[in-house]
């Protein structure tokens, strides 16, 4: 199994107290499925893709990815994880503004020590970036921003793609063709996928789909 | 992944040169103000040193006459007779340069520019037709002597052999001191038995000019680090913002797998690059600029200290290695914060960069209080601060109290002045300006700092001047001065003036100390001229009556102060008891000095008689009595000198002694300058989303470029406006407490609202300037940059 979860629990302090998040969640996701998560504003759908991603640890809980529970890992076995085994396909991009779109595309793969040149060439093509290599992220449209955060992540051809609301800052069309090249790809890499999502067109695209109220798997 | 994030990181610079400038031309600066100095603090210390081992001043006792007046060389033989291990020293000027006799064959191994003592020849020392040791640019001045060129030499001195130098001085058969050997025999006689004449005076553990000069020396690297703090708020600035500004690439790359400790190294390794890259430009610079000064201090040493040092600058590599140390110390200073602050952001912080101006509310409380405790911490040492520490102490607190405290005046303020505003422009303005204080407040703490030292430096400058101009119009009240060869041209020029002048006060004096200080004391002829002229800082009754009558003596305040003397207290000069009858201010004088009647003078130092006199008589006859004084008693025009030339010379050993603080001052003035138009600037580049609402609901361009430009001079008055009164209080502070520390003396204050006006309006146009240039490029922003901010909102 590439991803196991069982009973991952997470509380926030606020100023009204402790909130609970995520409240005994369980999943599993296996090499090549792709898994939709959904629920509204505030459900934990990004927390629990955060802690999925080693960008957290759970207060209770195992997330076991390829058999190793990350749970257990320091800052530096969580970041090597990140580097290599687990990609995250962000909301706002997170591009890096100084460097052109071809050092972008290859930033997470040279990072990993597994950057194939034909290979990040190839996604450049595949993500009709071929024309933007030498531009800076804010030379592009959101939508060229997004298949560049795309290609970044697939780079290392990492064996979990997380992504979370890869479309909501792009518009319905958009949003539609990026969809379609990345489910392509990871298809290809037969990477596993967990895609947060509001949308019901994009999660009714997934494999299967879980919805996640108050903390906890509907 | 080192490469890749190497890569990461230094892109950022690439795409935003201007920081990067702003970073490497701040740190540069600033090493170069503070090495600059320091290589002219070394080399004058080098001097010093060199001075003293040629004498052996600090490693040796001396034996020397208690009257101050050579010893004759019967005095030298009968203590080697009695088996004394003592080596004579003949020293004395000759065209301006310190010509040293020695006896090498007596004379401890260490003494002199060389190793005359091991392998040197000392034969031919000994026997050749005045041979001396002197560097090259000293030897340029002996000229038609034998001069065997020696680099380590003490500028401006010449070492020969003692018979030599007796013959070049005029010194026949006199001695002037005998060093002591540290090692003497067990059976020797004491001192008093076989000369009571001498008197022992004790190794000084370092070099006397070494100690008279720390204060000016001290007041320099204050004037450095001053100089050096305001390039460190630039740095401090660049980096803040560099690191503000890419806290959502640190987040990216940690979100994509670095590990926390690898960014925090590489970063810190980013910077070490730059302090060393901007240190070594900083400490070439640093050499330009000490090459630059120390003409000026080297002539201010010689005319304040009559100290001699080199005017030309040599390479030394503790220097380089000193300047790139500060360099990197002050990256550190500036970086460690944010460097702190990265180690501890959370990996899912918010990735927008923070808002500046809320990050200051958040460190205003801790600021302010701050600001509070240095501020109070300098009221107290306003009262109680003694010495230079304290002074300089006091100096710390209230800069970097007030400093500190700086932005958060200036933001309420502000915030009066937009609680006042009726228009919505006015509104809009006001709030902004204080939106925008944050990005600026580091360039105006350096503006402040600059102004503040500006005032206060050339308040105490011109009220120095001011006392100074007047102290000279008392003591050079004579209209003619005349210097004499000997007793003989003495008594001819007494003979020829006594019928054609009103007075001839005669000016002798002979070295002595006084309640542990040495000073000079002096023999004055009862005459009006000093009832008339001399103004006293305290006194008993009548004190030139009881002066002149032979029962009390006045001495300068530099005495009265390091000897703890007041009026009424005794002082010994030989078997003769004096009272303090009254305390006299005397300025630049870095000794103690008395003055007693020249009656008892002539009885406490028999040996010495006048060789200079002034000569009261009508100023209109000075021509012709400097002519006839030629023709008729055969003393050129050149053994003269009237009031107003040796006013005009001693003002003008005056004016070059500020020009290094002048030139310090001018310089910290224009770095503050540069953070502003380096601030404005790099906030130029982050002002258009802030702009774009206001040119969408109708401000033009050009409104907003010009409202840009008002707004940099508006805070340059807001900060000269604070800068006034710290410069005064640190004015008051350098008169007060820093200068009767230093120089023995203090000195009355008094303002000068023309020059803090030209001042405010010199730092205005700095201000404007430097805001001109961000303002035109503001102006001129593309309608499509602008429209980009609300097509990037979604």
């Amino acid at each position: 199994m590439l991803l196991s979860v069982k009973d991952i629990h997470k509380t926030y302090t606020t100023a009204d107290g402790p909130f609970a998040v995520l409240r005994g969640i369980d999943l599993r996701l296996a090499a090549g499925e792709t898994l939709a998560l959904t629920g509204e504003s505030g459900s934990g759908k990004s927390t629990l893709l955060h802690l999925i991603g080693g960008l957290d640890t759970p207060d209770q809980g195992q997330i076991m990815i390829e058999g190793q529970d990350i749970a257990a890992l320091d800052d530096n076995g969580r970041a090597a994880l990140r580097r290599g085994t687990v990609g995250v396909v962000f909301q706002q991009f997170n591009l890096i503004p100084s460097l052109k779109v071809v050092d972008n595309i290859a930033f997470q793969a040279r990072l990993a020590d597994q950057y194939d040149p034909n290979w990040v060439g190839t996604l450049a093509d595949r993500m009709g970036l071929t024309e933007q290599l030498n531009k800076y992220p804010e030379q592009l449209s959101g939508g060229q921003q997004q298949r560049v955060a795309i290609a970044r992540t697939l780079a290392p051809k990492p064996r979990l793609v997380l992504a979370d609301e890869p479309t909501g800052n792009l518009d319905e069309a958009t949003a539609a063709t990026v969809m379609d090249l990345m489910l392509e790809l990871v298809a290809e890499t037969g990477a596993g996928l967990l895609m947060v999502t509001h949308s019901e067109a994009l999660a009714g695209r997934m494999a299967s789909r879980l919805h996640l109220r108050a903390g906890q798997l509907a | 992944m080192t490469r890749a994030t190497l890569q990461a990181l230094l892109s950022h610079w690439w795409r935003n040169p201007l920081q990067l400038f702003t970073l490497l031309a701040g740190l540069a600066l600033a090493t170069a103000l503070w090495s600059g100095v320091q290589a002219v603090n070394a080399e004058a210390r080098a001097s010093y040193d060199a001075a003293a081992a040629a004498l052996g001043e600090g490693q040796y006792d001396r034996l020397l006459r208690r009257d101050g007046q050579p010893m004759d060389q019967a005095t030298y033989i009968t203590l080697r007779r009695a088996g004394w291990l003592v080596s004579p020293v003949v020293q004395g000027r000759l065209n301006d340069v310190r010509i040293i006799g020695i006896d090498p064959l007596t004379a401890p191994g260490d003494i002199g520019p060389v190793a005359i003592g091991e392998d040197a020849d000392v034969v031919g020392f000994l026997t050749g037709a005045g041979q001396l040791f002197a560097n090259a640019e000293t030897a340029q001045r002996l000229t038609g002597q034998q001069v065997i060129i020696t680099p380590e030499a003490a500028p401006g001195t010449a070492i020969t052999d003692i018979g030599v130098a007796q013959r070049l001085l005029g010194k026949q058969g006199q001695i002037d001191s005998l060093i002591i050997a540290p090692a003497q025999p067990r059976s020797q006689p004491p001192l008093e038995d076989i000369a009571p004449q001498l008197l022992r005076r004790a190794a000084q553990g370092g070099s006397d000019i070494g100690r008279l000069t720390d204060s000016f020396h001290l007041n320099l690297t204050a004037f450095g680090l001053l100089s050096f703090a305001v390039g460190i708020f630039i740095v401090h600035g660049a980096i803040g913002l560099a690191f503000e500004q890419r806290r959502p690439v640190v987040r990216t790359l940690r979100a994509l797998g670095l590990p926390l400790r690898r960014l925090i190294i590489l970063m810190g390794a980013e910077l070490v690059l730059f302090a060393l890259f901007a240190g070594a430009i900083g400490v070439a610079l640093g050499y330009v600029i000490a090459a630059l000064l120390l003409p000026d201090v080297a002539a201010t040493l010689r005319g304040l200290y009559g100290a001699d040092v080199s005017g030309t600058l040599q390479l030394r590599p503790v220097w380089w290695l000193s300047g790139l140390s500060i360099a990197l110390g002050g990256t550190a200073l500036a970086a460690s914060g944010a460097l702190y602050r990265l180690s501890k952001m959370p990996l899912l912080a918010a990735a927008q960069p923070r808002a500046l101006a809320m990050a200051a509310g958040r460190n205003a409380v801790i600021q302010g209080a701050g600001a509070a405790v240095l501020l109070a911490v300098a009221v107290v040492l306003m009262f109680t601060a003694q010495g230079l520490i304290g002074g300089f102490s006091l100096l710390a607190a209230l800069l970097i109290g007030a400093a500190l405290a700086l932005p958060l005046i200036l933001d309420r303020v502000l915030a009066a002045c937009s609680g006042l505003a009726r228009s919505v422009t006015a509104q809009w303005f006001w709030s902004d300006t204080r939106q925008q204080l944050p990005g600026l407040s580091l360039a105006l703490m350096a503006l402040l700092l600059a102004m503040a030292a500006n005032v206060g430096v050339s308040t105490m400058v011109s009220s120095f001047r001011l006392t100074f101009v007047e102290f000279l119009d008392q003591r050079l009240s004579s209209e003619l001065y005349v210097s004499t060869e000997d007793a003989t041209q003495s008594q001819m020029l007494t003979a020829f003036a006594v019928p054609r002048v009103d007075a001839i006060l005669p000016i002798q004096f002979a070295d002595t100390e006084i309640a542990g200080q040495p000073t000079e004391v002096y023999g004055a002829r009862d005459h009006h001229t000093y009832r008339d002229n001399w103004i006293f800082l305290q006194n008993s009754a009548a004190p030139w009556d009881t002066t002149f009558g032979g029962q009390t003596i006045l001495i300068n305040e530099q005495l009265a102060r390091r000897g703890g003397l007041g009026i009424g207290d005794q002082v010994q000069l030989q078997d003769q008891v004096f009272l303090i009858a009254g305390i006299y201010g005397d300025y630049g004088n870095p000794i103690g000095q008395a003055v007693i009647s020249e009656a008892q003078f002539a009885g406490l130092y028999p040996g010495i008689t006048a060789q200079r006199f002034g000569l009261r008589l009508d100023p209109d006859h000075v021509p012709g009595f400097v002519a006839a004084l030629e023709a008729e008693a055969g003393i050129p025009a050149t053994q003269t000198v009237d009031q107003a030339r040796i006013k005009a010379i001693s003002l003008q050993v005056f004016e070059r002694t500020f020009t290094v603080t002048t030139a310090l001052n001018i310089l910290t003035l224009a770095v503050a300058g540069f953070a502003i138009l380096m601030s404005l600037l790099t906030l130029a580049t982050m002002r258009v989303p802030q702009l774009a609402p206001a040119w969408a609901m109708g401000m033009t361009r050009g409104q907003l470029g010009k409202l840009e430009l008002l707004r940099a001079v508006l805070l340059a008055v807001l900060t000269a406006m604070v800068a006034l009164p710290l410069g005064l209080a640190l004015a008051w502070a350098l008169l007060a407490v820093v200068n009767v520390a230093a120089f023995g003396w203090e000195l009355p204050m008094y303002l000068f609202p023309g020059d803090y006006a030209r001042l405010g309006i010199f730092a205005l146009l700095a201000a404007a300037l430097a805001a001109l240039w961000p303002a035109k490029r503001l102006a001129r922003t593309p309608p499509a940059d602008l429209l980009k901010v609300f097509s990037n909102e979604r």
